[in-house]
């Protein structure tokens, strides 16, 4: 199984190296995203300071539907999802091998949009152990999450508008978590950013648990 | 019956294919050579029939025999963003396959070199239908389902495909190909002929190279 999770991730992470999605135009969209709040809060540096956890998370959010898109997009281009069930891999191992490209994905564009946190809304890191964590903990749950409803909505004409329309709310106990973890660690906030991070990581189990379940139906038939 | 979504895209399909022989499908648009070639790639749910491909009963177990199957769609079944070679090393990695069989199938499709640096949404469709062949030759399949497999082709790679189906069923594989071109049904031992989900009754069989005669 790790070899055929390998196969499918490196497979994807090579899609990436070439054509670098994710650096040209994920990583753009997701910090013009914390520009546009900017403006929206008319650059005001107590209110965005106050709010960057959870600029953070939506942003992230944001790019982790559109890479989740373009994960599942080039798999139903041309049947390549049905030559990667004709090589015999297990309908989990293609939705882990996805997965765990898309989580790498993901940490590359919240390293992007701390940085664009950092540097646009002047906010300091209290606790940058907390930031690590909660960070990896929500996006591996983001990109986990874009998985089961990227293969959800493969190769569905509506999938463009349903993707975001299932995942948003699902993934709604991460932006929760993570905006209170972040919180904690940016300062803004009192509160047990520990604890948060600990539901980010129950949340991120119960995601992987119902991938387990879910990968046979939802890819032996997409 | 073969369900595409509910529709039921074949019913009154009653077809037994021999082990190393080469059959054609032809038939109108629509007729369901594609639903059938998906299907005996375990692709396609089979429903209230009895359907047994390379030992596999379909309906019990279709995820075994897909390992063992290889199928050419319409469009190739490529990464417009890899490069050639990352494609080919791809499809070796997927079908653990030697060195020396990636070697001989890059060698026989023109497909190393400069091309392999190439990025594949780069190529015409003829060259992206020859590195959809390469990676079928790669997974050496013991079932070729080919849907029109000479589309997008110069004359020269469509002797080269024939040749390289006449080698497979020389080697024990079997072959079974979807084709609107008369001229190319010839290869083939067997033709069968669908209309509306059905085999017409008569299917012409003319007399051609059957895997006996290719040996």
């Amino acid at each position: 199984m790790l070899r055929e999770i390998w196969i499918v991730c490196r497979k994807d992470l090579t899609i990436e190296w070439r054509a670098r999605v994710t650096l040209v135009q994920i990583v753009p969209t997701v910090l013009l995203v914390l520009v546009v709040f900017a403006f929206a809060f008319d650059a005001n540096p107590t209110l965005l300071g106050a709010g960057a956890g959870g600029l953070f998370w939506v942003a992230v959010l944001f790019g982790a539907v559109l890479g989740s898109k373009r994960s599942f997009d080039i798999e139903a281009e041309g049947g390549n999802l049905d030559a990667l069930r004709l090589g015999g891999l297990a309908p989990a191992a293609i939705l882990w091998g996805k997965a765990t490209a898309l989580a790498l994905q993901s940490m590359v564009v919240g390293v992007f949009a701390a940085a664009g946190l950092l540097v646009l809304f002047s906010v300091t890191v209290e606790d940058w152990l907390l930031i690590v964590a909660a960070g990896l903990c929500g996006t591996a749950a983001f990109a986990v999450c874009g998985a089961l409803y990227g293969a959800m909505t493969v190769g569905l004409r509506s999938a463009d508008t349903l993707l975001p329309l299932l995942l948003i709310p699902v993934a709604a106990p991460v932006l929760l978590a993570g905006t209170r973890a972040f919180d904690v660690a940016l300062g803004t906030s009192a509160d047990q950013g520990w604890s948060w991070t600990a539901l980010l990581a129950v949340v991120l189990v119960t995601y992987i648990a119902v991938g387990w379940l879910a990968a046979g139906p939802l890819l032996e038939d997409a | 019956m073969a369900l595409l979504d509910r529709f039921p895209a074949l019913a009154g399909v009653d077809l037994s294919v021999q082990a190393g022989e080469m059959v054609c499908l032809r038939g109108p648009n629509g007729a369901g050579k594609s639903t059938l070639l998906r299907a005996c790639a375990g692709l396609v749910p089979v429903r209230g029939a009895r359907a047994e491909v390379l030992g596999f009963d379909l309906r019990a177990d279709r995820r075994s025999v897909r390992r063992h199957v290889g199928l050419l769609g319409h469009r190739a079944p490529l990464y417009g963003d890899l490069r050639v070679d990352d494609q080919v090393r791809h499809c070796a990695e997927l079908h653990s396959a030697a060195p020396a069989e990636v070697t001989a199938a890059v060698e026989r499709f023109g497909i190393g070199g400069r091309l392999g640096a190439v990025a594949i949404r780069r190529l015409s469709e003829g060259q992206q239908r020859r590195v959809a062949l390469a990676c079928l030759t790669i997974a050496r399949p013991r079932l070729w389902l080919l849907d029109e497999p000479h589309a997008g082709l110069d004359s020269s790679n469509r002797d080269a495909l024939d040749d390289l189906l006449a080698d497979a069923v020389t080697a024990g594989a079997t072959v079974m190909f979807a084709t609107h071109e008369v001229g190319r049904a010839g290869a083939a031992a067997r033709q069968v002929l669908l209309a509306g989900g059905r085999i017409e009754e008569g299917s012409p069989t003319p007399p051609t190279i059957g895997p006996n005669d290719a040996a």
